[in-house]
């Protein structure tokens, strides 16, 4: 490694090594986790909190199970029970934090930026678990490790992220992780829910699922929130599932052997059929949930090693 | 389906550039040859035109017809036979009428009303905001798909910029565009007429010109941003031509319609408070009508449309301000435009490719053109023989000229939808 890796805040600007590091070590973790056989002793002494402002049920119990399953000890922090409701600034959270002595942060925050604004302010290490609509890193991670287990590899597959792409933090990460891993990636969806001068990150975009999925290895779906409708970026619900909610018509242009996946929660009949989302032979939806929870046991264990604080 | 061979006629079509002395066969609707000496087909009907010039039916971009909801101003029917008469045979409907056009069903409808005439092909725009209220954007997809030609919110400018943008990044998805009445709805709030010396002589409340000009500008912005396709109903300002030329040099994708009232009027025909020449945008000044005159020369106008608005007597027999705004256009449509020509400014070949082939293009539509295969749409007049307009006397259910009292040289008299004759 180039050097050693302090925080998991982004995506962006993560060399290929650490990356494949990282999937590595989480496909091991994938093994264990299904043998039955973690070592628990990991993490032993070290303290993991989860500090949420925006709700969150997975991602929050997975990395909470990953640190468990490595022995840490863990604090789960949500906005409704912190000080932050009674007028703490971020940076004071940060240092109530320092003096607490945690070792890994796990940080999700409805802004982006703020989880790398509390890297700069405290001693442990800080994993984006989501900020804004910049990036979440584990989600690309796990989606990776999906797609790896699934077709053998990542670089020249073709990759269609559908849906609203502009909001998504998913995308953004997926975006930046399969293009250092030299995957081929679409980006697909009406044009008011595509970021501007989004052809820049690399991506193909396309308005149309049909020329979007056409050929395509992989199918990533995006959660539509109800918030776009009433924002006018959307005319219909029913609008969008017509044009750009995946069935088994749109997704017969992808490859035969094409898989479906999805952040979840999913939003059936408005951005997926649950025809494709149930189907075995294509979604891997249940899949990604499983790694989700290995690829952050591998994140936990690969910034534990390079703590400033000594166990 | 029998044949008719119309012969002895000036053959006229834009889309080729097509001017010669000849015969055109019509056959099952469709045109099947047309050339300088062609054979009578057994059976066929033989129409002599006499020399009058035979070109394709009109295609009218922009009109408005009192179906649904305003029945006693105009129906489907009515507009037809003013339609027929003035020889348009394609028609693009606005949608701001009651209820508004903006849901699959009604899009049906109406073209379903327009093929139960016989006479005329309704293309239905499609509101661009739900209820054509300005604030958030129809289902652009569903309309498309039930035949909407494009969007717009009819005589109601979408005033909200960030609706407007969304509206023209959606409208992409659907390879469409966005057509804008191009008017800033803050500053023509209550104005009557152009701001200006008549109408402080008047007493009239003013919409000064840069009204137009400021939403053109505004919009042409948007389409850079978005990358869209924004149309300018009925441009009427040399300030607002000028941002549209301007726009096309940098390659944008901004296109415009004119009507016939702010080429061939300007605000002194308002006179003593006539209400039928109250429109919408006002009548300007004779500077600015120059100007549309010479835009349509250069080609910055892509489409002379009827901007049709039916009126009945209870919308105008008011004081001024108050009146409604609006005329009726389809009937003069025609006539209005020849004057262009006999006053120089055009050549027939030109004046027809405003009415025909360029609307239909930027409809992306099979109207339009005298090419054999396509339909025959086909609309056969003198462009010499004089009338005079006359409120009360046009065909339709709508009067309110405001071109009555107007002598004008080119008269219809033939029209003809997918081979059957519809008026002459």
């Amino acid at each position: 490694m180039p050097y050693p890796l302090r925080h998991l805040l982004a995506i962006e600007g993560l060399e290929p090594p650490y990356i494949a590091e990282l999937l590595d070590l989480a496909d091991h973790y994938a093994l264990q986790n299904r043998r039955g056989t973690t070592q628990r002793d990991l993490l032993k002494g070290r303290t993991l909190i989860n500090l949420f402002f925006e709700d969150s049920t997975r991602t929050r119990t997975s990395f909470e199970l990953a640190g468990k399953r490595l022995g840490a000890d863990i604090v789960n922090m949500s906005v409704s029970t912190s000080s932050v409701n009674k007028g703490e600034t971020l940076l004071d959270t940060a240092a109530t934090l320092n003096a607490m002595r945690t070792d890994l942060l796990v940080v999700r925050h409805g802004q982006s930026g703020a989880p790398a604004l509390l890297a700069q302010k405290v001693d442990a290490a800080v994993i984006n678990a989501g900020d804004g609509t910049h990036e979440h890193p584990t989600q690309a991670l796990l989606d990776a490790l999906t797609i790896r287990r699934r077709k053998g590899r990542l670089e020249g597959l073709t990759v269609a992220i559908c849906g609203d792409v502009l909001h998504s933090r998913v995308a953004r990460s997926n975006i930046h992780l399969l293009l250092t891993m030299n995957a081929r990636v679409r980006i697909v969806g009406p044009p008011t829910l595509i970021p501007a001068e989004a052809v820049r990150l690399g991506v193909e975009v396309h308005h149309d699922m049909r020329s979007g999925l056409e050929g395509a290895d992989v199918v990533m779906m995006l959660r539509l929130q109800k918030e776009r409708m009433t924002g006018g970026l959307v005319p219909s619900a029913r609008e969008f599932f017509r044009f750009y909610g995946l069935d088994a018509t749109k997704l017969a242009h992808a490859k035969p052997d094409a898989i479906v996946m999805h952040p979840g929660p999913m939003n059936r009949g408005v951005e997926i059929d649950s025809a494709v989302a149930d189907d075995p032979a294509r979604s891997v939806i249940g899949e990604q949930v499983e790694m989700g929870v290995a690829v952050r046991m591998a994140v936990l264990d690969l910034l534990s090693r390079n703590l400033l604080r000594n166990a | 389906m029998a044949a008719t061979l119309i012969v002895n006629a000036r053959l006229l079509d834009p889309a080729t550039g097509l001017d010669m002395p000849g015969a055109l066969l019509v056959r099952d609707g469709v045109i099947l040859d047309h050339g300088g000496n062609l054979g009578t087909p057994d059976g066929a009907e033989v129409v002599d035109a006499g020399g009058a010039c035979l070109a394709p039916g009109l295609v009218d971009m922009r009109a408005a017809l009192g179906e649904p909801g305003a029945e006693h101003r105009e129906t489907i029917a009515s507009a037809a036979q003013a339609a027929a008469a003035g020889g348009i045979t394609t028609l693009c409907a606005l949608p701001d009428t009651d209820p508004p056009l903006d849901d699959a069903a009604l899009i049906q409808f109406v073209i379903r009303r327009g093929e139960a005439t016989g006479c005329l092909t309704i293309l239905p725009y499609a509101a661009a905001t739900a209820g054509c209220a300005g604030k958030e954007i129809a289902e652009f997809g569903l309309l498309k798909e039930a035949g909407a030609v494009a969007f717009t919110d009819g005589r109601h400018a979408i005033g909200n910029a960030r609706t407007m943008r969304l509206a023209l990044s959606y409208a992409r998805a659907f390879g469409s565009f966005v057509v804008q009445h191009p008017e800033e709805p803050s500053l023509a709030a209550g104005g009557a007429a152009t701001e200006g010396e008549r109408a402080t002589r008047m007493g009239l409340p003013g919409i000064p010109v840069a009204a137009e000009a400021m939403l053109v500008a505004r919009d042409i912005e948007l389409a850079k941003i978005t990358g869209g396709h924004v149309h300018f109903a009925h441009v009427s300002t040399a300030a607002a031509l000028a941002h549209i030329r301007a726009a096309r040099v940098l390659g944008l994708r901004v296109t415009c319609d004119t009507a016939p009232p702010y080429f061939d009027l300007n605000e002194t025909a308002i006179g003593e408070y006539r209400t039928y020449a109250k429109l919408s945008p006002p009548l300007r000044s004779d500077e600015d009508r120059l100007a549309v005159v010479a835009a349509l020369k250069d080609g910055t106008v892509d489409a002379i449309a009827s901007d049709h608005q039916p009126r009945d007597a209870d919308d105008k027999r008011l004081p001024f301000a108050q009146a409604e705004a609006g005329g009726a256009g389809l009937a003069t449509l025609l006539a209005v435009t020849l004057a262009r020509v006999h006053g120089g400014d055009l050549t027939l070949l030109q004046a027809l490719d405003l009415l025909t082939a360029r609307p239909a293009k930027l409809l992306s539509i099979e109207a339009g053109t005298l090419r054999k295969g396509r339909p025959a749409d086909l609309v056969l007049f003198h462009p010499e023989r004089g009338w005079r307009v006359e409120a009360g006397k046009l065909p339709g259910k709508a009067q309110n000229t405001p071109f009555d009292g107007r002598a004008l040289e080119g008269k219809v008299l033939g029209t003809w939808k997918a081979g059957k004759r519809v008026f002459g």
